[in-house]
């Protein structure tokens, strides 16, 4: 299993070595994500049931796309606080071309297509307009994109009233609801944020930029375009979170995504992506988000409140957090 | 405790009966399953500087770092002040009286330097800093380093060789009994440097030890009383300073004869590779020209040119220009005026097209911009020529071409095979940190390379494979730019040197003019 280089502070004894290896690993969270899953499920109805199953996928493949696409920008050294209002202005940009009632193009064949397009586009967009203010502008990431964030929120509700907007095409629905397209989706832009991490030369960019910006831009690597390119990254990806997400709801909605951030945030840094940059893996995000859902779907199930449950998901990212500070403390004594 | 007498003849006594103020014995530490330390078994004497010499790697560094708390050893014990010695964290060491003043500096550069001398204890009135009293302790403590600066400048603002001098001010704020200096005069000034030496031997008269490590031999001869040699982790020689003949001492380090510090070199009408045999007009062709350059508060004037097979050095004073006309050519920070060509194509943009151009910088501070400290080795030897490995149209790593180069400079280099590739390169020796940096940019095979210090805070044996290296890509056609503080390596290593002074070039000398008064003039400012 893969570890993170050890220390020569080895512990003594073999059960202590084994705990320290476990706590070291990068699947971790993995082997958490089961052992949560077998220590709740004799105490929670319906938690190892095909239908919560189902319920469960749906919950995280969307939230699985997102958070991929802000593993990229964080793998940069930056941060996309924007991605949440980017769902929520999208899906209401897609669903006014679409919809049935008073959609731009309803009913030609074209306004499903039509729609996605312009919702990537958008998505983008917003990406690239981040990525310009935090290189071009200097201008901090977090600022920027909480701004952005409000903009966004704030200019999906007025160009809706507030209003949802309902009847979708059902070519367009189905994505939500057919659970194995979902899945399709879900796997194809998960393997190609892989692939683009691990295999391509902008990957390795990233990760160098990341790293140090500093080095990175006196060996020659095109800093500013590496940027901007992950925002967009992360823009687009929201985008396509969107999709799903409108489709599973079957409606535009300008509030849509609105209490995810927390989720997205804590399941990539639950996963071992590092908020200062330079390391991060599609597959480690997985593992946060699985984990993060499955928490969610079981403490419901359980039937505590809201209120609660957010309570719980706090401690768990915090412990995540103090996690990745130990392990990078035992690499730091070596 | 016997006070040792101050002044220097004492080497050339027997030794007396000193009470050791510090003592290893046995001393074994293992990193990677490599032993780094072996069965290293020395001691100071009270009012003793003790200097230690080794290459990198030798195990000086780990040394202290077990002494300061930063590292526990795997075996052997240490004694200080009469009694067992075995610090849990930095802070042990700091309360037994031990002040290490590092080789990398571990100033915070957004405070002042008052804030950063008693960032640990600040003179106090109930809950608040008495800043009357900080200032004034401040004072007096720069006043006994030498440094003369208000103590609330921010060290932002300092020169590396003024904040050395406030590493030491530090160790001096709470009575060290024993300093550990590592590496102190990479950055200092001449003057800085007599001004440390006159300061060492100030406090071995009030009856501290001083544990001196450096690369610059004639310092250490110079300063200390004894004199221990580390090589791959053991003690191979421990003598008095006057016992010691500076050849022995290197050969004893690198463990074999080194003839010379500076490989030998072919006159100019002999080099070249390749195109000796053309016999064409390649050699000493211009191939560097830098018209006009200027760039107002930094640099002006500056004209010249490099030929190929030529290297060329850069000499002056901190301060004088250097480093930023290193940057403005590569394209780092802007200039106002004047035009850059190499072999008539004009030289422009950012460092990528430079880069494309066939231009090289390796920076002055690889831990700064030289290199991603928490990435791996191949990652770091990679980073400049990636964009060759990369097939389009998607752009995807050719892996195994890009691990044969990677192997291929490696050995160019001659980085430590031990070395694992996936090791992040923070964990490297600063020889091989430095090794790495330079491999990555050979690796692009460039036309002009311009070092800046290329060998600070570097052992005599990888120095001269720095040179050789250097040599060897001169011989091939390229032109080379070499910025340096140390004359003698100035001097033994170019054929040209440029001399800058307040963003001038001041002087130009062949090698047949070398001339340490004439170049340490034109350095000098009016």
């Amino acid at each position: 299993m893969n570890r993170l280089p050890t220390n020569y502070e080895l512990p003594t004894t073999n059960n202590q070595q084994r705990t320290t290896n476990l706590l070291r690993s990068e699947y971790l969270v993995l082997f958490l994500c089961a052992a949560l899953f077998l220590g709740l499920a004799p105490f929670t109805p319906g938690l190892a049931s095909a239908g919560n199953a189902i319920n469960l996928l749906g919950n995280l493949l969307p939230l699985l796309v997102v958070a991929v696409g802000l593993t990229v920008v964080l793998i940069a050294g930056g941060i996309d606080l924007s991605v949440t209002s980017t769902i929520a202005l999208t899906s209401v940009a897609g669903a006014l071309v679409m919809n049935g009632d008073t959609g731009w193009l309803a009913g030609t064949p074209l306004a499903v297509p039509s729609a996605i397009a312009l919702m990537l586009l958008l998505g983008g967009l917003v990406g690239a307009f981040n990525g310009l203010a935090v290189t071009v502008l200097r201008m901090p990431a977090f600022i920027v994109t909480l701004t952005t964030m409000m903009f966004l929120s704030g200019l999906a509700i007025w160009l809706t009233q507030s209003k949802p907007i309902a009847h979708l095409p059902a070519g367009f629905t189905a994505l939500g609801t057919r659970l194995w397209l979902t899945l399709l989706v879900a796997a194809a832009l998960g393997a190609f944020a892989h692939g683009m991490l691990t295999r391509s030369l902008f990957g390795r960019w990233l990760h160098a930029v990341g790293h140090n910006a500093r080095t990175a831009r006196v060996s020659g690597v095109p800093v500013t375009g590496v940027v901007i390119a992950a925002y967009v990254v992360s823009g687009v990806f929201a985008a396509a979170a969107s999709v799903l997400y409108t489709a599973r709801l079957e409606t535009g909605s300008p509030v849509l995504g609105q209490r995810l951030l927390l989720d997205v945030i804590g399941a990539t840094v639950l996963g071992g992506t590092s908020l200062f940059g330079g390391k991060g893996k599609v597959a480690w995000t997985f593992f946060g988000v699985l984990f993060l859902t499955l928490l969610d779907n079981a403490l419901n199930l359980l039937g505590l409140s809201h209120f609660m449950i957010m309570m719980v998901k706090g401690g768990v990212i915090l412990l995540a957090a103090l996690l990745d500070a130990w392990r990078a403390l035992e690499v730091r004594r070596s | 405790m016997q006070n040792s007498h101050p002044s220097r003849t004492t080497n050339h006594e027997p030794r007396t009966t000193h009470h050791d103020q510090l003592s290893f014995h046995a001393i074994t530490k293992s990193f990677f399953g490599v032993k780094v330390l072996k069965d290293v078994t020395f001691s100071v004497g009270a009012g003793r500087v003790v200097g230690l010499v080794g290459e990198n790697g030798a195990g000086k560094s780990t040394l202290m770092n077990l002494l300061g708390g930063n590292l526990r050893p795997d075996a052997g014990a240490m004694r200080f002040n009469g009694s067992d010695y075995a610090p849990r964290d930095p802070r042990d060491a700091r309360s037994a009286g031990i002040g290490f003043v590092h080789q990398e500096l571990n100033l915070f550069p957004n405070l002042s330097i008052a804030e950063n001398l008693f960032l640990d204890g600040f003179p106090t009135r109930g809950p608040f800093i008495r800043r009357g009293r900080l200032r004034d302790l401040a004072a007096a403590l720069l006043n006994r380093a030498g440094l003369d600066l208000p103590p609330e400048t921010r060290v932002e603002r300092l020169s590396s060789g003024e904040r050395q001098l406030v590493e030491i001010a530090r160790a001096l704020s709470f009575d060290a009994r024993l300093l550990i200096l590592d590496e102190p005069t990479t950055s200092l000034s001449a003057r800085e440097c007599e001004r440390l030496f006159a300061l060492v031997g100030q406090l071995r008269a009030e009856g501290r030890s001083l544990i001196y490590i450096s690369h610059a031999l004639g310092d250490v001869l110079r300063l200390c009383d004894d004199v221990v040699v580390l090589r791959d982790g053991e003690v191979v020689g421990q003598r008095p300073a006057g016992e010691w003949d500076p050849g022995r001492m290197v050969s004893l380090m690198v463990g074999r004869e080194l003839k010379r510090l500076f490989p030998e070199r072919a006159p100019p009408a002999q080099r070249g590779g390749p195109s000796s045999e053309q016999g064409g007009p390649e050699r000493g062709t211009p191939l560097l020209e830098v018209r006009g350059v200027a760039q107002p508060g930094v640099v002006r004037d500056i004209s010249f040119t490099l030929h190929r097979s030529e290297i060329l050095g850069v000499s002056g004073l901190m301060g004088a220009g250097r480093t930023e006309l290193a940057r403005i050519l590569f394209g780092l920070d802007p200039c106002e005026r004047g035009r850059i060509t190499l072999a008539g194509e004009p030289v422009a943009g950012t460092p990528r097209r430079r880069i494309r151009s066939g231009l090289a910088l390796l920076t002055e501070s690889r831990r700064d911009d030289g290199l991603c400290l928490e990435a791996s080795l191949a990652d770091n030897l990679a980073l400049v020529t990636l964009a060759r490995y990369a097939r389009t149209p998607l752009r995807l790593l050719h892996l195994g071409g890009l691990r044969d180069a990677l192997a291929k400079i490696r050995e160019a280099v001659r980085l430590q095979p031990r070395l694992a590739s996936a090791q992040p390169v923070k964990t490297l020796s600063g020889g091989n940190q430095q090794k790495v940096v330079l491999a990555k940019w050979l690796l692009a095979e460039p036309r002009v390379l311009i070092l800046d210090e290329p060998t600070r805070g570097i052992d005599v044996g990888a120095k001269f494979e720095i040179y050789q290296l250097i040599h060897d890509l001169a011989d091939r056609g390229a032109g080379v730019l070499v910025i340096s503080s140390e004359l003698e390596e100035l001097t033994g290593l170019c054929d040209r040197i440029l001399v800058m002074s307040h963003g001038r070039i001041t002087d130009d000398l062949s090698r047949a003019e070398f001339d340490r008064e004439r170049i340490l003039n034109a350095a000098l400012p009016g």
